[in-house]
C-alpha cells in the first residue's frame, strides 16, 4: 500500500525535478530564445553602426534610435498643446467678437501646424485600409465568380498574369492623373492625394486576393459540389453555404498577402507621390538632412516593420475567427 | 407489385479522352419497382458509380435514359437522394445544420419553421444520431458521419434513395451496425433503394435484388439475382442459412468465376500457364475495395 501512495501522491525527487527542468526548458524555448534572437540582433547593430560614417554623420545605433523615438513622440505632444492652445485663443477671441457685436460674423479655422510623426502614422494606417477595402471587394467577387465558372477564368486570367507583377510606381502617375482628371468637387469628401494613394495601394493588392480566391473556390471538394446540386440549392444560396466556407482559408491567405504587399506599396506610393503619410516622413527627413535625419528614419523603418506586422496579427485574428477549422495551424 | 418505378432503358455512356472515345457503359436495362432495395456490384472501374451518377442527373446518358415515375431523368435533384462514399458533410455545420440545409432548400414554403425543426431532429433521431446535433462533422466518427448523411438524404424525401458504397470506407463492427439500422430504416420508410457495394455479403443481406454488372470497357448488366430471403433478415441466423449461402455463392462465382477482376487478369497475363477460370478466395473482395 505504501508503494501506490508513495506512486499517487509525492513522485520521487528525480521526477519533480525533471518536470521542473522541462517546463523551464519549455519557457526558455517560448520566451528565452526571441529574447536572445533581438539581443544578438542588438548588439551587431550597435557593432555595425558604429563602423559606419556617412556624410550625414554616424549611422544611428540602437540607443540613438530610442532617443529619437522619444523626440518624435515629444514633438508630437508639443504640436497638440500648440494646436489646444491655438483653438482655446481661436475661441477666446471668437467669444469676445460675438460679446461686443452679437450679429458678427465668426471664423473657424482649423490648425495648420506641420503633421507629426505619429499623425502620419495614422494617415497611413487610413490609407492602406481604404485601399484594402476597394480592393477586398473588387477581389473576393471576383475570385468566387472566377474559380466558379471555368470560362470566366480563362478570359480573365491572362489579364490578372499581366497585370500581376507591375510595380506600385509605374501605376502612381497615371492613377494621379486619372484622379486629377476625374474627382472634381468644390467640398472633397477625401482628398486628392489620399485617393491616388489608396487607389495605388488597392491595384497591387487585388491580385494575391483574387489568384487565392479562385484556387480556394475552384478547390472545394467534388462531393461537396455534388451534395448541393443534389439538393438543387439555387447558385446564391449555394455561393453562401458551400462556396465561401469552404474557400475561407484560402481568401485569408490571399487577404494577408494583399495586405502586406499593400502596406509596403503605400510607403513607396507616399515617397515618390509626396502624399501625407510615413513614406513622406521619410522622404522629408532625408532632404531635411540634419544629424538626427537617419535615426528618426530608422524609428520609422522599424514602426513600419512593427505595424505591418500587426496587421497581420490582426488578420490572422480575423482568420481564426471566420474559419470552421478551429484546429488548423495557423502561421 | 411490378410497377415500374424507375425504369432504366438502353443506357450507354461515353467519354471523350485523348485515345478516342471511350464507352464506359452500354445498353444497361433496368426496371425498378416502388420500395425494392437494389444492390449493384461489380469489379472496380465496372461503371457502377457511373450508373448511379446517371440516375442522380450528376451525369448525362449518351444513349437511352432513365424515368422516374413517368419523369425523365435530366438533371440533379432532391427527389433522388445520394449518400456518398465519403459521406460529404460540410465540415462547417454541425450536425444539426447539415440536415436542416437540405430540409430548408426541399421543404421551403411547405412547412413551418417549427416543422421543419421536428423534421430534421426526427430524421436524425432515425439513425440514432440525436445526441449529437451541435456536434461539427470532425468530432464524431466516420460511421457516425455516414449516419449523418444518411439523415441528409432521408430528410429530403426522396423517390429513390441512392447509395455510392455507403459503408466501403468503415471497420467492419460500424459497417454491420449501419446496415442493421439501414434495414429498419429501410422496414419502416420502405424506401426505393439503389446501393452499389464491393461486399458480397452486404448485398446479399440488405436487397431485394443483386444487379451484378460485367468489366468495363462497355460494362452492361451481366445477371440479376433475385434474393428471397423473408424479412426482417438476421445477420446472425442467415449465417447459417442455406438460401443465403447460395445466394452468396451464386454472386462470388459471377465475380470471380465469370467477370474476374480486371486488375487480377494484367497482372495474370504475363505467364502463360493460368487458370482463368478458378475462383479468387473471399479475401480478393477487399482487395478490390481497397483499389
Amino acid at each position: 500500500m505504501s508503494t501506490v501512495h508513495t506512486v499517487t501522491d509525492s513522485p520521487p525527487a528525480g521526477a519533480l525535478s525533471a518536470s521542473i527542468l522541462r517546463r523551464l526548458n519549455h519557457a526558455l524555448r517560448v520566451t528565452g530564445l526571441p529574447v536572445i534572437g533581438i539581443g544578438v540582433f542588438l548588439f551587431l547593430w550597435q557593432l555595425a553602426a558604429s563602423n559606419i560614417n556617412t556624410s550625414l554623420g554616424q549611422f544611428p545605433g540602437p540607443v540613438e534610435v530610442k532617443e529619437q523615438a522619444l523626440n518624435l513622440y515629444q514633438e508630437h505632444v508639443r504640436e497638440r498643446e500648440k494646436a489646444d492652445a491655438f483653438y482655446a485663443r481661436q475661441e477666446a477671441r471668437n467669444a469676445k467678437k460675438l460679446e461686443n457685436t452679437p450679429d458678427a460674423k465668426i471664423k473657424w479655422r482649423s490648425y495648420t501646424g506641420k503633421p507629426t510623426f505619429i499623425d502620419q502614422i495614422f494617415t497611413s494606417l487610413y490609407t492602406v485600409s481604404f485601399g484594402f477595402l476597394i480592393a477586398t471587394l473588387i477581389a473576393v467577387p471576383l475570385g468566387v465568380i472566377c474559380g466558379l465558372s471555368d470560362s470566366v477564368y480563362r478570359a480573365i486570367n491572362p489579364i490578372i498574369q499581366v497585370f500581376k507583377p507591375v510595380s506600385p510606381l509605374a501605376w502612381l502617375p497615371l492613377v494621379t492623373m486619372v484622379v486629377s482628371a476625374l474627382y472634381m468637387s468644390d467640398d472633397p469628401l477625401f482628398e486628392k492625394s489620399f485617393l491616388t494613394s489608396a487607389f495605388t495601394v488597392a491595384l497591387c493588392c487585388l491580385w494575391p486576393t483574387v489568384i487565392n480566391t479562385t484556387v480556394g473556390v475552384s478547390g472545394i471538394d467534388r462531393d461537396l459540389v455534388n451534395v448541393s446540386r443534389v439538393m438543387a440549392l439555387p447558385t446564391l444560396v449555394h455561393v453562401q453555404k458551400i462556396v465561401l466556407p469552404s474557400a475561407i482559408p484560402m481568401i485569408f491567405t490571399g487577404l494577408r498577402l494583399s495586405l502586406a504587399t499593400g502596406w509596403m506599396v503605400l510607403i513607396a506610393a507616399e515617397m515618390l507621390a509626396q502624399n501625407p503619410g510615413l513614406g513622406k516622413f521619410i522622404w522629408d527627413e532625408f532632404q531635411n538632412g540634419s544629424s538626427n535625419s537617419l535615426g528618426r528614419i530608422m524609428v520609422a523603418v522599424i514602426t513600419i516593420g512593427l505595424i505591418g506586422f500587426l496587421l497581420d496579427k490582426i488578420m490572422l485574428g480575423l482568420q481564426k475567427r471566420s474559419s470552421w477549422d478551429k484546429q488548423a495551424i495557423l502561421r | 407489385m411490378a410497377n415500374n418505378y424507375l425504369d432504366i432503358s438502353g443506357v450507354g455512356i461515353t467519354f471523350p479522352t485523348d485515345n478516342g472515345p471511350f464507352c464506359a457503359l452500354e445498353n444497361v436495362n433496368l426496371r425498378i419497382d416502388e420500395g425494392q432495395f437494389i444492390a449493384l456490384i461489380g469489379h472496380s472501374g465496372c461503371g457502377k458509380s457511373t450508373l448511379l451518377n446517371i440516375l442522380a442527373g450528376l451525369e448525362q446518358a449518351t444513349s437511352g435514359g432513365a424515368i422516374l415515375q413517368g419523369q425523365v431523368v435530366d438533371e440533379p435533384g432532391p427527389e433522388r437522394a445520394v449518400v456518398f462514399q465519403n459521406h460529404a458533410l460540410m465540415p462547417w455545420l454541425t450536425v444539426y445544420q447539415n440536415v436542416e440545409l437540405a430540409v430548408k432548400q426541399v421543404f421551403k414554403g411547405r412547412k413551418s419553421k417549427r416543422e421543419m425543426r421536428e423534421w430534421t431532429e426526427h430524421n436524425l433521431q432515425l439513425v440514432h444520431m440525436e445526441h449529437a446535433l451541435d456536434k461539427l462533422p470532425g468530432e464524431i466518427s466516420g460511421g457516425m458521419k455516414q449516419r449523418v448523411g444518411i439523415a441528409r438524404c432521408l430528410a429530403m424525401q426522396p423517390k429513390v434513395v441512392l447509395m455510392d458504397e455507403p459503408f466501403g470506407a468503415l471497420d467492419a463492427l460500424t459497417r454491420a451496425h449501419l446496415q442493421d439500422s439501414l434495414m429498419e430504416i429501410h422496414a419502416e420508410l420502405g424506401n426505393t433503394v439503389v446501393m452499389i457495394t464491393h461486399d458480397v455479403d452486404e448485398a446479399v443481406l440488405l436487397s431485394d435484388r443483386i444487379v451484378m454488372m460485367t468489366n468495363g470497357p462497355a460494362a452492361t448488366i451481366g445477371e440479376i439475382l433475385e434474393v428471397e430471403l423473408p424479412r426482417p433478415r438476421d445477420r446472425l441466423a442467415l449465417a447459417e442459412n442455406p438460401d443465403f449461402n447460395h445466394v452468396r455463392q451464386q454472386v462470388l462465382k459471377f465475380l470471380y468465376a465469370k467477370q474476374r477482376n480486371p486488375a487480377l487478369l494484367e497482372e495474370n497475363a504475363a505467364p502463360k500457364e493460368t487458370p482463368a477460370s478458378e475462383p479468387t478466395p473471399l479475401r480478393a473482395v477487399n482487395d478490390s475495395e481497397a483499389a
